[in-house]
């Protein structure tokens, strides 16, 4: 650990006293971890609420296709909506921005930058990142980006709408479809920012890990959220860099005439002047950032997940090696097995079978995480705060998810299975649900340490019951539409009389979608409401072990007032035998004799 | 009138939910409930609503099976059987390790709500469990690779043989053409940079092998029981070849060559006869994002038997017959340049 550095956080925390913060410094320009990470938090839930209601409008165009709706007309105008009825292009661009903004700034600045923010320094004793001013930079970008990707949405010809992946040439020629002029250049340019804003983020954040561990905290006493956070930031620094080069050697194309992805095109009644270019070549770079992107998503909802449901299974978390094991196992195969995406691309068929056998192995250290999880609840004593209804929900969704992506991954079955509704019900299930299950528990978990009130429980139980049937509504029927063939990213199937069996399953799924968009006002209610008017918080009141709990109810700036606490065990002492209470904090003292984590 | 209706009933409905919400606050802060405890009985409450909804779930699960189970496009290929059957195993193993786990996770959420009475098992590991679940997954997922790249290996990665009907599909936005080799049964060569006027899909009429090639918009046929093998170009976007029911699909890439074969088994009149669906047809469509009429780019297939399909496409003007006049010019550009 370096101690010049924590001297120096020591040193900084006691000038706090001296000199009061203005509001522009406390609240936006702020360089404390726990307002940057309420900053992610707000900005990510603003862009979750578009994206929400982006699908909601595109559902009830499946539901019920061709309908007219109001709706449509009001918020789309009648450029996009003419009579109510939605066009086809701005279809293409809700799917392809409800994709981009879930995916990036929901699921991975909305949620590692939350809770990697909020947690690294309060659980590993530190008294704040390593880089405030760079934190602060990497929220900046990200407001930028979002502001940006927000503003694509009100231009003439319309957001991107090449799906979130935009492959070239589609993405590339502004000819090909209206999305894919300004629109197009846009997007470009706000995930530009946002790759920077995740690059200034994951160095922070490894670094911070890596040397500001308080006294005694090993990195195999992290908890597993941490050991979460850790891997996610490294393969974010690892694979975002892939996208930036992807992204600009498109912009070059676009604007620059190179032919990086573009060859032999002829359109409008022109052929144009490209040679040589290959669009699989950026299918290439795309998934090498987008397949460790999808764990990006997933393994902090893992770590969160594995908080809470120690603490309130009130039991050590089965397996910690293994857990710790299995996430760097993710971590590693994350990036060898991108080309599962590409089975159907015209890729050399060779390298199907590779993709398909590297990708199969990342089963294995899934099925252990889900085995461990079920095993922590095992004769375990649940209490059910909504955060723990959020965490076992994550477990099945995880479970429900996971499981289709065995066919998903063989490239056997990709032929007729490829790029149908299947693959979206399989990646909503497994990334989707499941991190946006993690991110609801750790909002309901963490809320009081982050604003010293309780969000109301009760609300928190019927926004969990809804959201979760909701989501199962939503995403289960859509298998079997998959399996009939049903095309994703299809305006309408009822052009084809052999997907009419579809439909009624559309119109189930679409309402289960409505619902579950209203089962978000219940949340955004609780959430909003509570900060103002909420019980007012305890300082440990799921009597956890980490070590967030041991400060102040609501942490000032340098989180512990006096010295930082040091550690002595690991974080899962929960109804260790011997013990007074159910629950033992990480500093605690081991007693003679005493054996730490679990006998490892 | 009845929008404004809709909307007055969404506000109101939401004003009843905040109202609802502060009667919520306002009791428990009259009884002195601390939003930290959670009392015994919105404990198992909750632990009930785990158990009921594994139960529905798995009942409406059931019903889904029943109900859309078969739905997949009939098979009409030699390999859609294999590929049937794969699917089938690999299905059976899922949903068998779908129902198992999320079972237990919900009999466990259920059965381990609080109890005063017990004591959690202060339980951190146990090797050999952890060894159950490692090595278990590990012979399964073994055993699905292994099944899955053989068939990979005989489907996609080997050859069409050297008789195999040749056939070029053809994609731009947004619609498909196909093109025939013709009595050579090669395709001849090709490029967009050729499009002019009536040479639409850019042929190279000093290629030999064009001269004959036929080509069909609208529906094209193949003949039952011979194999086919196509060769995909696309004119401007990626678009997706996917032929659900001969359980068949790649991409088409600009300024790229992409291929797949297989033998159709049934021809579309069986097929009408066996699904009793005089309407039934085989299609084509596309299934990679490629605009705003994506949903819509489709071609029909006909599968018929040989001497049908050998009749059809007799009737077919070939390449140099439907456009005379480009290898006129050809013949008059050679000449010149001999000269």
């Amino acid at each position: 650990m370096s101690t010049e550095t924590q001297a120096n956080a020591e040193h900084h925390a006691h000038e706090e006293h001296h000199h009061e913060e203005t509001f522009i410094t406390k609240y936006i320009f702020s360089q404390d971890h726990k307002m940057i990470s309420k900053q992610f938090l707000l900005t990510g839930m603003f862009m979750a609420v578009i994206g929400m209601i982006m699908s909601t409008l595109f559902r009830m165009q499946l539901g019920w296709q061709g309908e007219s709706f109001k709706v449509f007309s009001w918020l789309l105008g009648d450029r996009w909506a003419p009579d109510g009825v939605m066009d086809s292009n701005i279809y293409l661009a809700l799917v392809t921005i409800h994709g981009t903004i879930m995916v990036f700034f929901l699921l991975t600045a909305g949620l590692s930058g939350t809770f990697a923010n909020f947690l690294i320094p309060l659980q590993i004793g530190a008294r704040d990142m390593a880089s405030g001013f760079l934190n602060m930079l990497s929220y900046w970008f990200f407001f930028l980006s979002s502001c940006i990707m927000f503003g694509s949405i009100f231009i003439e010809t319309g957001p991107a709408s090449g799906g979130w992946t935009i492959y070239p040439p589609l993405s590339a020629l502004p000819e090909a479809m209206p999305g894919s002029g300004l629109g197009m250049t846009l997007w470009l340019l706000s995930m530009t920012l946002f790759v920077v804003s995740s690059l200034l983020g994951g160095l922070n954040y490894v670094v911070t890990i890596i040397n500001l561990r308080t006294k005694g905290m090993s990195m195999l006493r992290l908890p597993l959220s941490i050991w979460a956070l850790f891997v996610t930031a490294i393969l974010g620094v690892l694979s975002f860099p892939v996208l930036v080069s992807a992204v600009l050697l498109l912009m070059a194309d676009r604007l620059l005439g190179t032919s990086f992805y573009l060859s032999d095109i002829f359109i409008n009644g022109q052929v144009l002047d490209f040679h040589g270019g290959s669009p699989i070549l950026y299918e290439h770079l795309f998934w090498f950032l987008g397949h460790p992107e999808v764990y990006i998503v997933l393994l902090p909802a893992l770590g969160l997940s594995s908080e809470i449901i120690a603490t309130n299974s009130r039991k050590p978390i089965f397996g910690y090696r293994a857990m710790v094991g299995s996430i760097l196992a993710i971590g590693f195969l994350s990036f060898i097995v991108w080309g599962h995406h590409m089975f159907m691309t015209g890729m050399n068929p060779f390298l199907g079978a590779v993709f398909t056998f590297t990708t199969l192995l990342i089963a294995i250290p899934s099925a252990v995480k889900a085995f461990n999880y079920i095993t922590t609840l095992w004769k375990g004593n649940i209490v059910y705060t909504p955060a723990m209804l959020f965490a076992v929900a994550m477990v099945s969704t995880f479970v429900t998810g996971g499981v289709t992506g065995i066919i998903l991954a063989d490239s056997a079955l990709d032929i007729a299975i490829h790029d149908t509704l299947f693959v979206t019900a399989h990646f909503h299930v497994v990334m989707g649900l499941s991190s946006v299950m993690a991110m609801f528990g750790g909002v309901y978990h963490w809320f009081p340490k982050m604003y010293g009130r309780m969000m109301n429980t009760k609300l928190g139980y019927a926004h969990f019951w809804l959201t979760f049937v909701a989501a199962y509504g939503v995403f289960f029927p859509m298998h079997f539409t998959g399996i009939m063939g049903v095309p994703r990213r299809y305006y309408t199937n009822s052009e084809f009389p052999m997907f009419d069996a579809a439909l009624p399953l559309d119109l189930i799924i679409s309402m289960f979608a409505i619902l579950g968009a209203f089962a978000q006002v219940i949340f955004f209610f609780n959430f909003f409401y509570s900060i103002f008017r909420g019980q007012k918080a305890i300082q440990n009141p799921w009597r956890a072990n980490t070590l967030e709990w041991t400060t102040p109810v609501i942490p000032g700036h340098g989180n512990w007032p006096g010295e930082l606490p040091v550690v002595h065990r690991w974080a899962y002492d929960y109804s260790k035998p011997g013990k007074p209470e159910d629950f033992v904090v990480q500093t605690v003292p081991l007693e003679d004799g005493e054996e730490d984590g679990g006998g490892h | 009138m009845i929008s404004l209706l809709t909307y007055a009933v969404i506000i109101l409905g939401i004003i009843a939910i905040v109202q609802l919400a502060r009667v919520f606050e306002l009791t428990g802060e009259l009884k002195g409930r601390k939003e930290w405890e959670i009392s015994e009985k919105d404990n198992s409450t909750q632990a009930n609503l785990w158990l009921w909804f594994g139960i529905i779930l798995f009942i409406l699960f059931g019903w889904l099976v029943v109900e859309y189970g078969d739905s997949a496009q009939p098979n009409g290929s030699l390999h859609g059987v294999a590929y049937d059957n794969l699917l089938m195993v690999n299905f059976a193993i899922v949903v068998f390790v779908f129902l198992l786990v999320n079972a237990v996770l919900f009999y466990f959420a259920w059965k381990y709500k609080r109890d005063a009475n017990r004591v959690p098992e202060y339980f951190t590991h146990s090797t050999k469990l952890e060894m159950i679940w490692t090595i278990v997954p590990s012979i399964v997922m073994a055993g699905i690779i292994i099944y899955g790249i053989l068939f990979w290996y005989e489907t996609i990665m080997t050859k069409p043989s050297e008789d195999a009907i040749a056939i070029e599909l053809y994609s731009k936005q947004f619609d498909w053409t196909a093109r025939y080799g013709g009595k050579d049964n090669q395709v001849g060569s090709a490029n967009v940079r050729l499009i002019e006027g009536a040479n639409f899909l850019g042929i190279d009429v000093e290629d030999p092998s064009s001269k004959d090639d036929i080509i069909i918009k609208g529906e094209f046929h193949i003949p039952v029981n011979k194999e086919i093998s196509f060769q995909l170009r696309s004119q401007d976007v990626l678009h997706g070849a996917y032929m659900p029911n001969f359980r068949m699909q790649i991409n088409t890439v600009p300024g790229q060559m992409t291929r797949f074969h297989f033998t159709p088994n049934k021809t579309t009149k069986q097929q009408r006869e066996e699904l009793d669906n005089p309407d039934f047809h085989y299609v084509l469509l596309c299934n990679k994002i490629c605009g705003s009429a994506h949903y819509n780019m489709q071609m029909n297939i006909i599968v018929e038997t040989e001497e049908e399909y050998n009749k059809w496409l007799g009737e077919q003007q070939d390449f140099m017959a439907q456009v005379p006049e480009l290898f006129e010019n050809n013949n008059e550009k050679l000449m010149a340049e001999k000269k």
